[in-house]
């Protein structure tokens, strides 16, 4: 860029400075745009009396209205470039939130591309002295005081200018001292935007491990850290860090084994998991990564399968139960149902077996029972709902027993439209004598309501409950007879 | 409606300016970049802005053709772009494609970003990183607050809560200082500022520097808020964290209020179109039951449908003359109300019929009974068998917490039974969820405090003595004893009650949770108000970790009987229940003050849990 020609003439009918290309017409614009930006930047270094902007802003009278900033914007446009017309003027970009068009400083247009705004120290592009002293000969204020703005901020000063979204260069705090103030008095300032833009430059100006060691005493600068860099993707650099901080230092696995969601491809997730089996993480969680990893093995075999069987039509549950959705990626349990809708009957030796998978992931009696039943009662297979729950004594008696309240079993039958015949016989073995009233009758179970009353001895409910069931069905002739045993034994 | 005012409450003051500040400064932003273009505007912000302005203001302004960030621009669009974004870092990286694929492709265009509420460092790092720096121009909409409701002004920050809380990151403490600035130009100097919490006192801190270099005097301008108080979310997990049953909370629960509007599906409707409803004190109905524990509202609404019936059945008797009179003076209103009526009768059932699906009663039973401190086997039994039947996850997630927060903590065999079972029923990768769940203090273990230490004391061993009493705090907000039980007590959060608990003619602010809690962040700032001050809370603030303050402000003059000096703003960082909100105006209506809302965000238990959850960049 041969930004040493200072002519003023020659910089704006040069099209080499600009960033990119405009159509021909939106020249001069994107001109105007560039210099305003400059000027609006370089005021907040020269004139530092610019607190207007708030002033203007919140004063509660409807500032900032269309007719208004017309007005504003068109009595800023005065004097400086020529046959701009107002419209054109207004169309400048002013980075600040509110018009503030500085009429007098536009020679400092001069700094197209070399300013931007609200830098924050970047060193090709803060805005330096040579900058100033070659190409704005005509600000208003004298060099030696603009060096004063610029540069002799303290601290809080600089960290205060900062957070107003002011431009700041950073670059004269080059001591390790200075550095640290600095970012004391941002996190003492309480914004994180300014601790951050803090942490960028001393991420850049400060090797890394004097960086880590000194954020290590500094949690709140630390977490702003971690969070940025989290934010922005920096996945080495994180990890180094969390290695470093010990107090971070149950993140880190953590934070390696997230990646994980980020993978799509099964295979390539499967064997990233299968790298963060080896990393040192507590001992119960480490369990849990295993099972994953375990997990998702077992479903990419189960998927392969299925998927075979089903295209080739030949299992019968597959065609008359399509499959809605892939099994890789879910949940354990999800997994279960799958294996006992689809596989329930395999040997234990087949991966996709119920009992495979209760034996490898210890899954306990009470999760198992509940998902299984919910699968077989989905398939309508009564059978195997009642085998599930029928254990045999020693003397060959079978007793219904289930690790779940019958209660939860009554409820996820009926939830899969289970017919009367079936749902009762568990209606039955409810404990609590009101739950079971309550679910036979919802459930219009009228043995377990007549036989529960009747062991109550309850004939008041027991003729009530007569106009529950039909004329002349065998349910009501039941309560005749009992009512009438009841009698006779008074 | 159940209860009538002891004092006059004072009217809240007209927001409707903030709005139309918003409103203006978009316009003004909007003409900053003159001619055609096209607008691409973050999904967030898309129901603030139509709060604020609509399509045809924005036509107006020459926005061309409307897209949300993250959709590619189409190929007709036009030469300039316009970006009304959050200061992401991921969104500068979609801005940057764009703005690279154009160069690739040797189009030209112009560029700008407004940033809402404000532009951030490392926002502009991306774009400068990215090549785009100078191709943009970056402006900034502080569109701080956006007025929900005449007492409800909301942030709609909802990543305050994670961002602040979980990650430890102070980005938005400026913003919240900027919206109090803005709000005590306006509306203040605020007589007494009260607070608790760390962020709370962070962002009074800053507020003050603000105040102080500015030399904007408010003065000659007569105040309309008289108090402050600041709370920070941590402050009270429990509340957030229960299911809510008065009306407004319940809706937000069941089909989430977004922006102050709900959409109301076909369920609702009873037709097959969705409708949009904005919920707020313009709903003649809505703002009668909003309040409401559900169990009033059924009552309300079928005598308020009697009463329209009978209105209607008028005209049976009525001759031509008053018909007409009839149709064309009340009809209207009538229609408006059967509407309504019709709408929110549609949600009730709508909420019942989930509700009974869900076990709802079991749940609150277990809920009950975590607050007590009764029966905590049996709740966690509860809260087992909801893990295993692979019902909702959320549910699940917020039942844990709620019991480990209760209780300080689970012991470290339920706790891994738990979070086994809970990987097990919904998956992996909740290990993260547990994880960051620890961190933030909602799901911790007993145990946990043992490591917690070791590494503290190492640590302090580094530390000089400047540094110290920071990292204390940082570790504290790490993991730190909730303490309920003793504060519940000291604070007589679970009312005694003999026999039923009236919720139709509440006594105190627990109604909100069927008569079973008093909202501890509530009973909080009513005990403040109360003593003017933390004198004789200090066992409670001691529990509370502390980071209280009372501040009054010598330059304005303290009259209690002033109105604006009943009118408060309370002020929740990191997110607010409608719960909350419905006890403080229960609180307001019997001591005659006005309460004003302002909350990062609306905010339940699903939100919040759903802010735990780890997914995918």
């Amino acid at each position: 860029m041969s930004r040493a020609r200072a002519d003023e003439e020659e910089y704006w009918h040069s099209s080499k400075f600009r960033a990119f290309t405009f159509d021909d017409e939106d020249d001069e614009l994107s001109q105007l745009k560039e210099s305003k930006r400059a000027v609006n930047s370089l005021r907040d270094i020269v004139d530092d009396d610019d607190d207007d902007l708030e002033r203007v802003s919140w004063s509660g009278e409807p500032v900032g209205s269309i007719s208004w900033s017309i007005r504003e914007t068109a009595s800023s446009s005065s004097s400086s470039l020529e046959g701009q017309d107002s419209s054109q003027q207004k169309g400048s970009s002013s980075y600040a939130a509110f018009p503030k068009q500085a009429s007098s400083y536009s020679l400092s247009s001069l700094f197209k591309g070399e300013v931007s705004p609200m830098q924050y120290g970047l060193p090709q592009e803060s805005l330096s002295d040579i900058g100033v002293k070659n190409y704005a000969p005509e600000l208003r204020r004298p060099k030696a005081e603009y060096k004063d703005y610029s540069s002799d901020w303290s601290p809080k000063d600089t960290v205060i200018r900062m957070q107003r979204g002011k431009v700041c260069s950073l670059e004269r705090f080059r001591s390790l001292q200075d550095k640290l103030v600095l970012l004391d008095e941002a996190v003492a300032r309480h914004d994180g935007n300014v601790i951050t833009a803090v942490l960028i430059f001393l991420k850049r100006t400060l090797k890394r491990e004097i960086l880590f060691r000194e954020l290590e005493v500094r949690q709140v600068a630390l977490c702003h850290l971690i969070y940025f860099l989290k934010e922005t993707g920096e996945q080495k650099l994180l990890l180094d860090l969390l290695r470093t901080d010990c107090a971070s230092f149950p993140f880190l696995q953590l934070s390696q084994y997230r990646e994980h969601l980020n993978i799509q491809d099964v295979e390539k997730r499967r064997e990233f998991l299968k790298g963060c089996i080896g990393l040192p993480f507590s001992a119960e969680d480490s369990s849990h990564i295993q099972d994953h990893y375990t997990l998702l093995e077992r479903q990419i075999i189960i998927e392969a399968n299925d998927r075979h069987l089903e295209t080739a039509g030949q299992s019968e549950i597959f065609r008359k139960y399509p499959r809605k959705a892939s099994i890789l990626n879910m949940p354990l349990v999800t997994t279960l149902f799958y294996s006992c809708f689809y596989h329930y009957t395999e040997a234990e030796g087949m991966f996709s077996s119920p009992t495979n998978l209760k034996k490898t992931f210890k899954i306990p009696d009470k999760q198992y029972v509940l998902t299984a039943l919910a699968a077989r009662a989905k398939l309508r297979a009564w059978e195997d709902v009642d085998a599930l729950f029928t254990t045999k004594n020693w003397l060959g008696y079978t007793k219904k027993k289930a690790p779940i309240g019958f209660h939860r079993v009554v409820e996820i039958l009926q939830r899969n439209n289970a017919p009367v015949q079936v749902l009762q016989e568990y209606v039955r073995l409810v404990e609590d004598v009101e739950t079971r009233l309550n679910l036979a009758t919802k459930y219009k179970c009228h043995d377990v309501v007549i036989e529960t009353y009747r062991d109550l001895k309850d004939r008041i409910q027991l003729t009530a409950y007569k106009c529950k069931v039909d004329r002349g069905s065998a349910e009501e002739e039941k309560i005749n007879s009992i009512l009438n045993n009841m009698v006779r034994k008074h | 409606m159940a209860f009538a005012g002891r004092r006059d409450v004072p009217e809240p003051p007209d927001f409707g300016i903030l709005k139309r500040l918003a409103r203006d400064q978009l316009i003004y932003l909007l003409e900053q970049l003159p001619g055609k273009k096209d607008l691409f505007i973050e999904a967030d912000l898309m129901s603030p802005l139509d709060r604020i302005a609509n399509v045809s203001i924005l036509k107006q302004h020459e926005v061309d053709k409307l897209y949300k960030v993250e959709s590619r621009p189409a190929l007709g669009a036009s030469d300039q772009f316009c970006f009304l974004v959050r200061p992401r870092i991921r969104t500068m990286q979609y801005i940057a494609d764009i703005i690279n694929a154009d160069k690739m492709s040797g189009r030209s265009r112009k560029y700008k970003i407004i940033f809402s509420p404000q532009k951030f460092y490392a926002c502009e790092m991306v774009l400068e990183e990215e090549g785009v720096f100078g191709d943009v121009t970056c402006d900034e909409w502080s569109f701080y607050l956006l007025p929900l409701d005449e007492d409800i002004i909301s942030m709609e920050l909802p990543e305050f809560f994670r961002d602040y809380f979980l990650e430890g990151d102070h980005r938005w403490i400026n913003s919240v200082a900027r919206a109090l600035q803005l709000l005590s130009s306006l509306y203040g100097p605020f007589g007494k500022a009260y607070g608790i919490g760390r962020c709370a006192k962070m962002s009074y801190e800053l507020w003050r520097d603000l105040e102080e270099e500015s030399e904007v005097e408010g003065q000659g301008r007569k105040p309309e808020i008289g108090n402050i108080f600041l709370m920070d979310r941590d402050t009270d997990y429990v509340t957030a964290l229960c299911s809510q049953v008065v009306y407004e909370g319940l809706v937000d629960d069941t089909f989430r209020i977004k922006c102050g509007s709900v959409d109301f599906g076909p369920d609702v409707t009873s037709s097959d179109k969705s409708i949009k409803v904005l919920l707020n004190a313009q709903d003649k109905v809505f703002s009668q039951i909003r309040n409401e524990h559900f169990s009033s509202v059924f009552g309300f609404l079928s005598q308020k449908s009697r009463n329209l019936q009978a209105q209607y059945d008028r005209r049976r008797g009525m001759d031509i003359k008053q018909m007409k009179n009839f149709v064309s003076q009340e009809l209207k209103g009538l229609k408006q109300e059967h509407r309504l009526l019709s709408l929110h009768i549609g949600a009730c059932e709508s909420i019942m019929k989930k509700k009974t699906k869900q076990d709802f009663q079991e749940m609150m039973k277990a809920e009950h009974s975590l607050l007590e401190g009764f029966d905590i086997r049996e709740s966690t039994s509860f809260i087992e068998e909801h893990i295993d039947r692979q019902v909702s996850p959320i549910d699940s997630l917020r039942l844990m917490c709620l019991l480990s927060i209760t209780e300080n903590g689970l012991n470290p065999k339920d706790y891994r039974s738990l979070k086994t079972q809970y990987l097990q029923s919904y998956g992996p990768e909740h290990l993260l969820t547990f994880h960051n769940l620890k961190r933030i203090g909602l799901l911790t273990e007993q145990s946990a405090g043992d490591t917690l230490t070791a590494m503290e004391s190492k640590v302090s061993r580094l530390v000089t003595d400047r540094a110290a009493g920071k990292i204390t705090d940082a570790f504290n907000s790490l993991a730190r004893k909730s303490n309920f039980r003793a504060i519940s007590k000291k604070l007589g959060l679970i009312p005694r009650v003999d026999g039923e608990y009236d919720l139709k003619m509440p006594r105190d602010m627990a109604y909100v949770f069927s008569g079973a809690y008093i909202p501890l962040s509530c009973k909080i700032i009513e005990q403040v108000l109360e003593r003017r001050g933390w004198l004789g809370l200090e066992e409670v603030v001691r529990l509370l970790n502390g980071n209280e303050f009372a501040v009054s402000d010598s330059t304005v003059e303290d009259n209690p009987t002033w109105d604006y000096q009943r009118v408060i703003l309370a002020v929740f960082l990191g997110g607010c229940t409608f719960s909350e909100i419905a006890a403080l105006r229960f609180l307001g209506k019997e001591r005659g003050f006005k309460f004003i809302f302002l909350t990062t965000a609306i905010t339940n238990s699903t939100r919040m849990m759903e802010a735990m959850i780890e997914t995918k960049a």
